[in-house]
């Protein structure tokens, strides 16, 4: 197991290279143009002007070396410095990844749009997990009850309507009507108090069920699926004959072995909080990290994109072998030599 | 076929697999229900626009944002089409659409995941390969396709075939990866499994072993794969659409309509209210025709 | 309990206070919302009109348009004219002298030196400076002493208000932007998100692309305003959302640009909370019809190029016939509202610079249009689709996406099919359509399509520059890198020659006429189908009071002037 994170490990930096490359010339290929936003007003000499003071006159692998050495090299040498206090080499010249929209660094605005997303997403996660987890798992042990038809209807239901319309819907309900709920997130509300956590609290329930319901539906249908499969395994009926508690047979045995596609389907889900909820962040205007993306691939902002995407990479290159390693411990069977 | 050969097939059925998968289906009563709905949803979309020959697209300037009516069963939209016109006219777009994008992704998800589960040696290369379409974004990936196919399969098939390809094909490619990922993880579970090594040990070939050992045990969770994608082409299609990809604007599909109505819930509600309900439906009568199947083709069950 | 009211905490109790413009900051707070988010302060470096705005709380120009277009002295004293002497006789150059005692938010003096450092900054040929065409033509701006600048031309420059005037392009503290010049232009990420102004309002923090909070300048030049202690200009969402934050959750003031359809505004402004503003200015919504052929078959390099006319909308009677089948009236009607009013010209204010000769197009004659395209020799076929010499009347019809241009599309759409003519309709994203990526296909300035629909405008109140886009040599085509304002590819050396007079013609009077004469070749020919003269449309709550929603400037443009109501 060991050799074998190792050599996966070792593996992830050639393939995060070759994907880095590959996105970069994605990006680069895509029709997009960072003039794009101005007036119409503006001529056609100015907007090239503007481009090249961007740096887009350079050739193609020019830029993309750059943007390696800026985020390998000069990136981490800034972390380390902030860090530590030490000042390594001529930092105030060293060239970081800058966003052309907003003329700074990505990598500080990525910090800066954490906390919400992480928040927001990340919590919807959470909540998704939670609830859909031990619904699969009661929905199959009691398969076709009124309980699991119920079940699949609301999760049918939660994942074919988009959250473009399930977010109109409560703000409509619960913002307009009622009034209870803000339909904007501030970005900038410190909680320090149990008034601001109690406002935090509110301004985060809307947006964070709406993402849970889609994220719920999809796990719990997994979990459903994955425990009937095993619910009707030979060593299930072994277990209960030798006179197991029938709770320790489903939450322990079963529900064991019927982890594997969960835990897939929640591995591809953690990077996805990184690349935020696009839709769901402009509906409430909680302008995290999905916010951010389409704002940067709308403005062909393309250093900003380019290094949003490449973490999302390495994300997902890490979970996924987490996930592989899961594997390995929810079934021994499995081997990878 | 003479009529005697007929009597002599009735009298002594063939009991094959399928038949027997058959018989088990018809006996599951949510799936039932479900293929009646699926069918009836068919039928409307299908026959539906010679029955009710309003044009979808004839724009009437003075019945814009109209209630529902003897004249307009479903209502208007604000610039004056007729909106149950539209959800008949869009459903064959979205239905069509919405089962071969998710046909497309689970083949490919299913035959990578497979490859990659069973035989170490792919297994790497494979898996990164779903890595980097997983991190791929995919706005710019689309603008990429529209830039360099639009115009050829739209010379080669004309507009409305090329189009619908276009869609289909990107759906397809963009939403493989988790089917991939799952069949995978369950091929590496099942592969080590008793029955497993025992036909390995007797000598049966791979793809023997694949097809009937493997294949019918990660069915459950490929049914998932299959009903949730259903729901995500419909709604990825109207997305393509917004993007300019898609169909031009003028051309009704399911969730064009519900994205177009979102704004209008409350002056209109009938124009979120179908789609969003016709998607539902569909999603939800795929899904227990899903459980029929699964149930059917489970030998566990089956004997019950 | 209303969320605006928490939000505000302590700051809101200046609620109560009497009258609003007693003193500085007594109101509390206004919350503005800008759907498409603020990306940078620095109007020099921005990347839309948003930021524009959001900078022109800050930072002020010497002069600017007010709500009717008329010059209104910032950081001037008065506004130069010949009569006055600040534009010399052979108008040549233009002499502005600063307020004064005027300070910056940090305390020290505004001087002429900013003034010519603002020039240095914006001409840097390294620097990428967005308002670049402001300052065209100036050869100099020096200063006299320490309150006049004096800005030198290379030529007579009959209308002189370009550098240093409106919203585009205010003056920068030279202190603060020093290092800042060229190349380093887009590394000094403090300026560029909290420069130091002289506006009525201080950034205290900035979150690009997501919420900006400002408070009100210790410095400002008039003591009892701005009557806000606080700004929040929050960023992000969708139009439709951001009116209804405004006219029915109350959470917002005030929301920029809510280009919705109307009877949304209508419901949401029946709420009783908020009011719909309009204003307008010179932004018309109009069809350019492509003078050359785009067919694919031409092959890259040929295609929508002057070597290929196109090989029916060159025809007058055609092109009349399209623009006569549209019911303009209803475009407004569906679309826009108050927002919007028929029009038939490319220039459509001033008033002084509108034509009064094109009415013809204000009422739809579907009649006519057929008697035109009869008489012309194109007759409907057997699938009702008119044709002549083996060449069908069939139209391909871009625009961006936006679900008000799709509505007009598909009315346009069901009138020229009624007309005979076969049209198949595109929408493209708008960040690839405005864009102009010479790679993709699917740019305005390509158009390979026959007929486009957008908007456009001119800045100021003096077409000059934006009818100079008509020209032959602004024609986009391969060797310009398809760059180029005349995208319907309109050349006429008549044009060309009225125009150039209009660069050596003085007086407003004398320039109206030629203006109004050029307007209307190009709405006489066959490029150009006008449809829609639009307005902004920007919804307050009835709590704001002093906003003057203004077209010609920033619509943050008297900020300074906006008071709590009671």
């Amino acid at each position: 197991m060991f050799a074998y994170t190792l050599r996966r490990l070792l593996f992830a930096i050639p393939t995060l290279l070759v994907i880095s490359f590959i996105i970069f010339a994605l990006l680069d290929l895509s029709p997009g143009d960072p003039t794009a936003n101005l007036p119409l007003t503006i001529p056609a000499e100015v907007r090239e002007q503007i481009r090249i003071s961007l740096g887009l006159g350079e050739p193609f692998h020019i830029r993309y070396l750059l943007w390696l050495q800026q985020f390998f090299v000069n990136e981490p040498l800034n972390i380390l410095e902030r860090m530590t206090g030490w000042t390594i080499g001529d930092s105030a010249n060293r060239m970081r990844v800058i966003s052309w929209q907003t003329r700074s660094p990505v990598v500080d605005i990525i910090a800066e749009r954490m906390p919400q997303t992480l928040w927001v997403v990340g919590m919807s996660y959470v909540v998704g997990i939670l609830i859909a987890v031990p619904i699969g798992v009661l929905q199959a042990y009691k398969q076709y009850s009124i309980f699991d038809q119920v079940g699949t209807f609301v999760s049918m239901i939660g994942y074919s309507v988009p959250t473009f319309f399930t977010g109109l819907v409560l703000i409509v309900i619960f913002s307009v009507q009622l009034g209870w709920l803000p339909s904007i997130y501030d970005t900038n509300l410190e909680v320090n108090s149990l008034d601001t956590f109690w406002l935090q609290v509110k301004q985060m329930i809307m947006p964070v069920m709406v993402l849970a319901l889609a994220n719920a539906s999809q796990i719990a249908s997994y979990m459903r699926a994955s425990m009937l499969d095993n619910l009707n395994q030979d060593y299930v009926r072994t277990a209960r004959a030798k006179g197991m508690k029938e709770q320790t047979v489903v939450l322990v045995h079963v529900l064991r072995n019927s982890l594997i596609p969960v835990v897939t389907v929640i591995a591809l889900g953690i990077p996805a909080i990184f690349s935020g909820a696009i839709i769901t962040e402009q509906i409430f205007r909680v302008n995290g990290l999905g916010q951010l993306l389409i704002t940067g691939i709308q403005g062909a902002d393309l250093p900003l994109v380019q290094t949003l995407t490449f973490i999302f990479a390495f994300l997902i290159v890490a979970f996924n072998l987490i996930a592989d390693l899961l594997y390995g411990m929810l079934d021994p069977r499995i081997r990878y030599e | 076929m003479s009529d005697a050969a007929m009597s002599v097939l009735d009298t002594t059925p063939p009991r094959s697999q399928w038949g027997d998968v058959w018989r088990q289906f018809r006996k599951h009563k949510g799936a039932m229900v479900g293929m009646v709905i699926f069918g009836l949803i068919l039928f409307a979309v299908i026959f539906g626009p010679y029955l009710y020959t309003v044009d979808p697209q004839y724009i009437d300037v003075r019945a814009r944002n109209a209630p529902p009516s003897w004249t307009h069963p479903m209502g208007t939209d604000n610039i004056g089409r007729d909106i149950f016109a539209q959800m008949l006219q869009g459903g064959r777009v979205s239905l069509a659409v919405g089962v071969t994008a998710m046909l497309l992704a689970l083949f490919l998800g299913t035959l990578v995941g497979m490859l990659a589960g069973y035989f170490r040696r792919l297994d790497g290369i494979l898996m990164r390969v779903t890595d980097l379409f997983l991190a791929l974004p995919i706005l710019p990936l689309l603008l990429v396709i529209i830039m360099l196919f639009r115009d050829t399969l739209r010379a080669l098939f004309g507009p409305e075939t090329g189009i619908f390809l276009l869609i289909v094909g990107i759906i397809g490619i963009t939403s493989w990866m988790q089917t991939a990922r799952i069949v995978r993880g369950d091929v590496l579970a099942l592969k080590e499994r008793e029955f497993v090594l025992a036909a390995k040990s007797i000598g049966t070939p791979a793809r023997r072993i694949i097809t009937r050992h493997i294949l019918p045990n990660v069915l459950s969770p490929i049914m998932v794969s299959a009903t949730l994608g259903v729901a995500n082409a419909i709604i990825t299609e109207s997305a393509l659409s917004f993007l300019g990809l898609g169909f031009p604007s003028d051309f009704p599909t399911w969730g064009r309509l519900l994205f177009d109505g979102a704004n209008f819930m409350t002056l209109t509600p009938a124009r979120v209210v179908w789609p969003g309900l016709a998607i539902s439906l569909t999603v939800l009568s795929v899904n227990y025709i899903g459980y029929g199947l699964r149930d059917a083709m489970d030998p566990r069950i089956r004997g019950r | 309990m209303n969320y605006r009211h928490m939000l505000a905490g302590a700051a809101i109790a200046g609620l109560m206070a009497p009258a609003a413009w007693a003193e500085r900051g007594s109101d509390g707070q206004v919350n503005i919302l800008y759907w498409q988010a603020i990306s940078i302060m620095n109007p020099f470096l921005s990347n839309g009109t948003k930021d524009i705005e959001a900078g022109s709380l800050v930072l002020e120009p010497l002069a600017r348009f007010n709500e009717t277009g008329v010059l209104v002295p910032y950081l001037a004293e008065d506004i130069p004219t010949l009569e006055n002497g600040g534009i010399s006789e052979d108008l040549t150059s233009i002499t502005w002298t600063l307020k004064e005692g005027l300070l910056w938010s940090d305390g020290t003096p505004v001087t002429a030196a900013d003034a010519v450092f603002t020039w240095q900054y914006c001409t840097h040929p390294e620097g990428g400076c967005a308002q670049a065409p402001n300052f065209g033509g100036v050869s100099n701006v020096e200063a006299v002493d320490e309150r006049t600048i004096r800005i030198t031309f290379d030529g007579p420059k009959p209308y002189p208000y370009g550098p240093l005037v409106g919203g585009q392009s205010p003056v920068l503290q030279a202190a603060q932007f020093e290092g800042c010049l060229g190349a380093n232009a887009p590394t000094c990420t403090e300026a560029n998100t909290m420069p130091i102004g002289t506006g009525p309002f201080v950034v205290t923090d900035f979150r690009a692309n997501d919420v900006v909070l400002l408070e009100a300048n210790p410095n400002f030049r008039d003591p009892d305003k701005p009557a806000f202690q606080t700004v929040v200009l929050k960023g992000g969402g969708d139009p439709a959302s951001a009116a209804r934050s405004v006219l029915e959750t109350g959470e917002f003031d005030y929301a920029w640009n809510a280009q919705v359809e109307p009877e949304i505004l209508t419901q949401m402004a029946a709420a009783g909370r908020g009011e719909v503003l309009s204003s307008f200015g010179t932004l018309v919504e109009r069809i350019h019809v492509n003078q050359t052929d785009p067919d694919p078959s031409l092959g890259e390099g040929m295609r929508s190029t002057a070597a290929h006319p196109h090989p029916f909308l060159t025809d007058p009677d055609v092109v009349k016939a399209l623009s006569l089948a549209i019911d303009r009236e209803i475009l407004v009607e569906t679309g826009y509202g108050a927002a919007g009013q028929v029009t038939c010209n490319l220039v459509p204010a001033p008033d002084f610079n509108a034509s009064p000769n094109n009415d013809w197009c204000k009422t739809q004659d579907m009649e006519e249009a057929k008697r035109l395209l009869d008489e012309a020799g194109w007759v409907p076929g057997s699938d009702g689709i008119r044709e002549k010499d083996g060449r069908r009347l069939s139209i391909l019809y871009q625009t961006s996406t936006n679900s008000v241009r799709q509505g007009a599309q598909a009315l346009i759409k069901q009138w020229w099919e009624e007309l005979g003519v076969e049209t198949e309709l595109r929408n493209i994203d708008a960040a690839v359509f405005f864009g102009a990526d010479p790679g993709s296909p699917d740019t305005l300035q390509k158009f390979y399509a026959d007929v486009e629909m957008y908007a456009n405008n001119f800045d100021g109140t003096d077409p000059e520059k934006y009818l100079g886009d008509w020209i032959c040599d602004q024609a986009p085509r391969p060797e310009t890198q398809w760059q180029g304002g005349n995208t319907s590819r309109f050349c006429s050396e008549e044009f060309d020659a009225l125009l150039a007079k209009l660069g050596s013609t003085a007086g407003q009077e004398a320039r109206s006429a030629i203006a109004i004469e050029l307007n209307d070749m190009i709405v006489n020919s066959t490029s150009f189908i006008p449809l829609i003269h639009r307005g902004r449309v920007s919804v307050k709550s009835n709590s704001l009071g002093g906003v003057l929603l203004n077209s010609w400037d920033s619509e943050l443009w008297n900020a300074a002037d906006w008071y709590r109501m009671q």
